[in-house]
C-alpha cells in the first residue's frame, strides 16, 4: 500500500510549500494560499471527472453525479467510498467523511483543528473541479468539527 | 471508415472538427450541425426513460441517402458526432462502438494533458493521428 501515500506526503509537501515563505502573513496571505490549493484541486477535479466515468453508465441526475464523488472519485484519490451523503433535495449536499486520510496523520481531537482548512483546500477544489466537468457549477466549503472526520458542503448553483 | 468526426463542447461549440475529403467541408460540417438536435432529443430522452437506458453511445442519429451519422456522448455532456459513408457496409454497430471508445479515451487523454485548458479547442498531435487512423480510406 505504499502507493496510497504517495499522494498524502505529495499533498503535505504542497501545504507546507504554499505556506513557507511567510507562517504568519495575515488574512490576506492566507486566503491567497487557500486559493492557490482550490485552484490546483479544481484543475485535478476537472481531468478526473472527465476520466474515471469512462466506463460508468449515463448520469440521470444531479444526485447520480453526487454518488459518483462518493464512491468512485474517493475511491480513486483515497481508496476509500465516502461515509455519508445527505441531501434535502434543492443542491444542497452534505458529504461526510468520518477518518478523511489527509487529516489521519494529525492525530485525532482538537490540537490541530485550527491547521485543518489547508487540508482541505485541495479537496473542495477537486470536488469543485470534477462537478464542473460533469456540467454543474458548484460551491464547495469544508467543515472540521473533530478530527479526522469532516464534512464538505456542496451547494450546486442553479443557471 | 468515417468521413467526419466532430467534438462538440457540453456548451454546443466544437472542440474540433475533421474531414475527408476536404472540398465535402460544409457539406459535412453541416451535418454535424443538424445533427445536434437529434443528440439532445436522445439525451432527454434518455432522461426520462422509466428502463434503464444509460447509453453513452446514442447509435445512428439518422441516415441520409449517401451517409450516416452517429452520436455518442460522455458523462462531462461533451458529444460525438461521426459521419460514415453509407457504401461502407462493412461497417457493424459494435465497430463504430468501439471507435467512439477510442475517441472518447483519447480525448479523456488531452483532458489530463497539463498542457490543454479545458473548453478550449483540441490541438493535439496524439488525437490527430487517432483520428487519421479511423478515416484512412481502405480502398
Amino acid at each position: 500500500m505504499a502507493d496510497a501515500v504517495l499522494f498524502e506526503f505529495l499533498h503535505t509537501e504542497m501545504v507546507a510549500e504554499l505556506w513557507a515563505p511567510d507562517p504568519d502573513p495575515g488574512s490576506g496571505g492566507k486566503r491567497r494560499s487557500l486559493s492557490v490549493l482550490e485552484g490546483l484541486g479544481f484543475r485535478v477535479g476537472q481531468a478526473l471527472g472527465e476520466r474515471l466515468p469512462l466506463e460508468t453508465p449515463a448520469f440521470r441526475e444531479e444526485l447520480d453525479a453526487l454518488k459518483f464523488l462518493c464512491r468512485d472519485l474517493w475511491a480513486a484519490m483515497f481508496q476509500k467510498h465516502m461515509d455519508g451523503l445527505r441531501t434535502n433535495h434543492q443542491g444542497t449536499y452534505v458529504l461526510q467523511d468520518n477518518s478523511f486520510p489527509l487529516l489521519v496523520t494529525m492525530g485525532s481531537g482538537p490540537q490541530y483543528l485550527e491547521e485543518a482548512p489547508k487540508f482541505l483546500a485541495f479537496t473542495c477544489g477537486l470536488l469543485c473541479g470534477a462537478l464542473h466537468t460533469l456540467g454543474f457549477q458548484s460551491l464547495v466549503t469544508a467543515s472540521v468539527a473533530s478530527l479526522p472526520a469532516c464534512k464538505f458542503q456542496v451547494v450546486i448553483q442553479k443557471s | 471508415m468515417a468521413v467526419c468526426i466532430a467534438v462538440i463542447a457540453k456548451e454546443n461549440y466544437p472542440l474540433y472538427i475533421r474531414s475527408t475529403p476536404t472540398e465535402s467541408e460544409l457539406k459535412f460540417h453541416y451535418m454535424v450541425h443538424t445533427s445536434l438536435d437529434v443528440v439532445d432529443e436522445k439525451i432527454s430522452a434518455m432522461g426520462k426513460a422509466l428502463v434503464d437506458q444509460r447509453e453513452l453511445y446514442l447509435g445512428l442519429l439518422y441516415p441520409t441517402e449517401d451517409y450516416k451519422v452517429y452520436g455518442y456522448v460522455t458523462n462531462s455532456k461533451v458529444k460525438f458526432v461521426m459521419v460514415v459513408d453509407s457504401s461502407n457496409t462493412a461497417l457493424r454497430d459494435n465497430e463504430i462502438r468501439s471507435m467512439f471508445r477510442k475517441l472518447h479515451n483519447s480525448y479523456t487523454d488531452v483532458m489530463c494533458n497539463p498542457f490543454y485548458n479545458p473548453g478550449d479547442r483540441i490541438q493535439s498531435r496524439a488525437f490527430d493521428t487517432m483520428v487519421t487512423s479511423m478515416m484512412i480510406q481502405v480502398c
